[in-house]
């Protein structure tokens, strides 16, 4: 039999609000253990929660964002559960009302099939704690720092077949907040985490498998191989005639497998109520359209523009906007200096490359469209050539903003070489030095005068006008 | 009795409260009496009212998003039963 894989993500993303959802205390990340906590984030009794109006700001835009309507009146729901990741004992979430539902997020995966992701709703809540467990000892370790940071849950309904569909899913989100400047979306630093539910059926069948659910899995890849190992588990349980258990499992990607939970961690029983300390809150007509009309161009929108406007393949346009910081970056250049092919050829040859090399993150690069765009002035009036642009360029990219161009070129001697007598003069050098490979150009080798012209830039330096010297070398080699 | 005994042990457990056979008996009486006190209330006719969200007629009390200082560690591990120099301490979660 064929089965199929259904799969329904529940992503939680950190809000990068300054302070935590219920008190003034830092939300940065990082800090030494227990030095952002106070009575109400570590549930001191008798303390009392305040609303952080940002959240809602970022998550009513978000709502917008990802096409959901957003709830007029929303409140938030006690969900009482007893673990030492949370001193409060209980979760500050929303079960009834949510601030937003009925959304959908569209997709293409990288063998370019779209799809619509439906998201089914999102609510806010408040972070636990961290806990860090000793490797040979028998404690546990408890850092409340976390604990109260702002969280968006967004629920998607089960419209996932495939692995390609969840990262392409997950991609769109963050590239979603990162837009929108809602969340860091780091997921190395736990700021955006996937619950995967996931069910196999026979292919075909319109009725869902019983499903479990792995929580907290915290990298693409991760993700993709605990769904790997859930699919074919699940697969092989029904094949042999056997029943999936609704159960939660964990993830565990240092062993390559999902273990069933102990069935007493498993019992959920939340006993949600209303949420007392927190009065429920209004969303107006007004400020929703007020968000609507802050809502910035996305992605999609931006490569579209791109296309049309810059005359970029849609390939290099996807790359380009796939991070708002480097779009933002390609598109000021630009502006400045009107040649977009050409600052293409540097961001997608040089730029992308050095980030890759030295495994720099977008919002870590700190080039601005002014320097970038002064440095692409050198390249278009010829005062330095591609060759030894790619030199500069390592120097702009690694150098501040005061980096003087002008003075680096003329300090290395950089500038290209138009003189054709000395071009002429090392072509004939060139030619004398490697008779054989004149001989097999005689021989219709005809290709072997991309040799010539190398050696002829390499001897020159990479300054001298590649045109200049594909005339010269072809000029020499008719000749001899 | 409202309440029966698996009850009041399942509410125990997730309160992670350990109860013996007299505490449980007790429990169980005075959580039945809690719930039949509540009965008075069903007693009332609300088909036509509106259902009730919250109890007070608050709504958006919220603060700005701007830091205030937090407690200094020592303060805030003070009242822990198990500490280090850092952490709160408890015995190890998984095994």
């Amino acid at each position: 039999m064929k089965w199929e894989t259904v799969i329904g993500l529940e992503v939680h993303i950190e809000l990068a609000t300054k302070t935590k959802i219920f008190c003034s205390c830092s939300a940065a990340f990082g800090g030494a253990p227990n030095t952002q906590c106070c009575p109400v984030c570590t549930g001191m009794p008798g303390s009392l929660p305040v609303f952080n109006k940002k959240v809602l700001e970022y998550a009513v835009r978000t709502g917008l964002a990802l096409n959901c309507d957003i709830t007029r009146y929303c409140r938030f729901d006690r969900k009482n559960y007893f673990y030492p990741d949370l001193p409060r004992a209980y979760q500050i979430s929303q079960l009834y009302l949510p601030f937003a539902e009925n959304g959908f997020v569209d997709i293409k995966t990288r063998s370019g099939k779209k799809s619509r992701i439906r998201i089914h709703e999102i609510h806010m809540e408040d972070d636990a704690g961290k806990l860090v467990h000793s490797v040979e000892g028998e404690f546990t370790y408890l850092d409340y720092n976390r604990c109260g940071i702002p969280l968006l849950e967004i629920v998607s309904e089960p419209d996932f077949r495939e692995t390609d569909e969840v990262t392409a899913y997950l991609t769109k989100l963050k590239s979603v907040f990162e837009y929108l400047g809602v969340s860091d979306c780091r997921m190395e630093e736990g700021s955006m985490r996937a619950d995967v539910n996931l069910s196999v059926r026979p292919e075909g069948s319109s009725k869902l498998g019983t499903r479990t659910e792995m929580k907290n899995i915290n990298s693409f890849r991760a993700i993709e191989r605990a769904i790997a190992y859930e699919t074919k588990r699940q697969t092989e349980v029904l094949e042999n005639g056997g029943k999936i258990i609704q159960e939660t499992r964990r993830w565990d990607d240092v062993k390559g497998q999902s273990f069933a939970m102990r069935s007493k961690e498993n019992a959920q029983d939340y006993r949600y109520f209303p949420e007392p300390d927190i009065p429920p809150l209004y969303i107006t007509e007004d400020e929703i359209n007020h968000y609507r009309e802050v809502c910035p161009e996305f992605a999609d929108e931006k490569a579209e523009r791109f296309v049309e406007q810059m005359n970029l393949t849609e390939e290099d346009a996807e790359i380009i906007t796939a991070s708002k910081k480097l779009a933002d970056l390609f598109e000021g250049t630009v502006k400045l200096c009107r040649t977009p092919s050409e600052v293409r050829f540097w961001f997608m040859s040089q730029l992308l490359y050095l980030m890759n090399e030295n495994n720099i993150h977008a919002d870590k690069v700190t080039l601005t469209p002014e320097k970038f765009a002064e440095f692409i002035g050198f390249i278009n009036s010829g005062i330095i050539t591609r060759q030894t642009g790619r030199e500069v360029f390592e120097q702009i990219f690694f150098g501040d903003e005061n980096f003087d161009i002008a003075a680096y070129i003329k300090g290395n001697n950089l500038e290209q070489v138009e003189d054709s007598g000395l071009i002429e003069a090392t072509v004939q050098e060139i030619l004398t030095a490697n008779p054989k490979a004149v001989m097999q150009y005689k021989n219709g080798e005809t290709k072997i005068s991309g040799f010539f012209v190398g050696q002829v830039m390499k001897k020159l330096k990479g300054k001298a006008d590649p045109s200049l010297v594909n005339k010269a070398v072809a000029e020499a080699l008719d000749k001899a | 009795m409202y309440i029966t005994k698996d009850v009041v042990l399942n509410a125990a457990f997730l309160s992670r409260i350990k109860l013996d056979e007299k505490e449980t008996e007790e429990m169980q009486k005075q959580m039945s009496e809690i719930v039949e006190f509540m009965d008075i209330l069903n007693q009332v006719d609300t088909d036509d009212n509106e259902s009730l969200m919250h109890t007070s007629e608050i709504t958006n009390v919220m603060r700005e998003d701007e830091t205030s200082p937090s407690y200094e560690r020592e303060d805030i591990l003070k009242n822990a039963p198990c500490r280090n120099e850092e952490y709160f301490v408890v015995p190890k979660t998984v095994e």
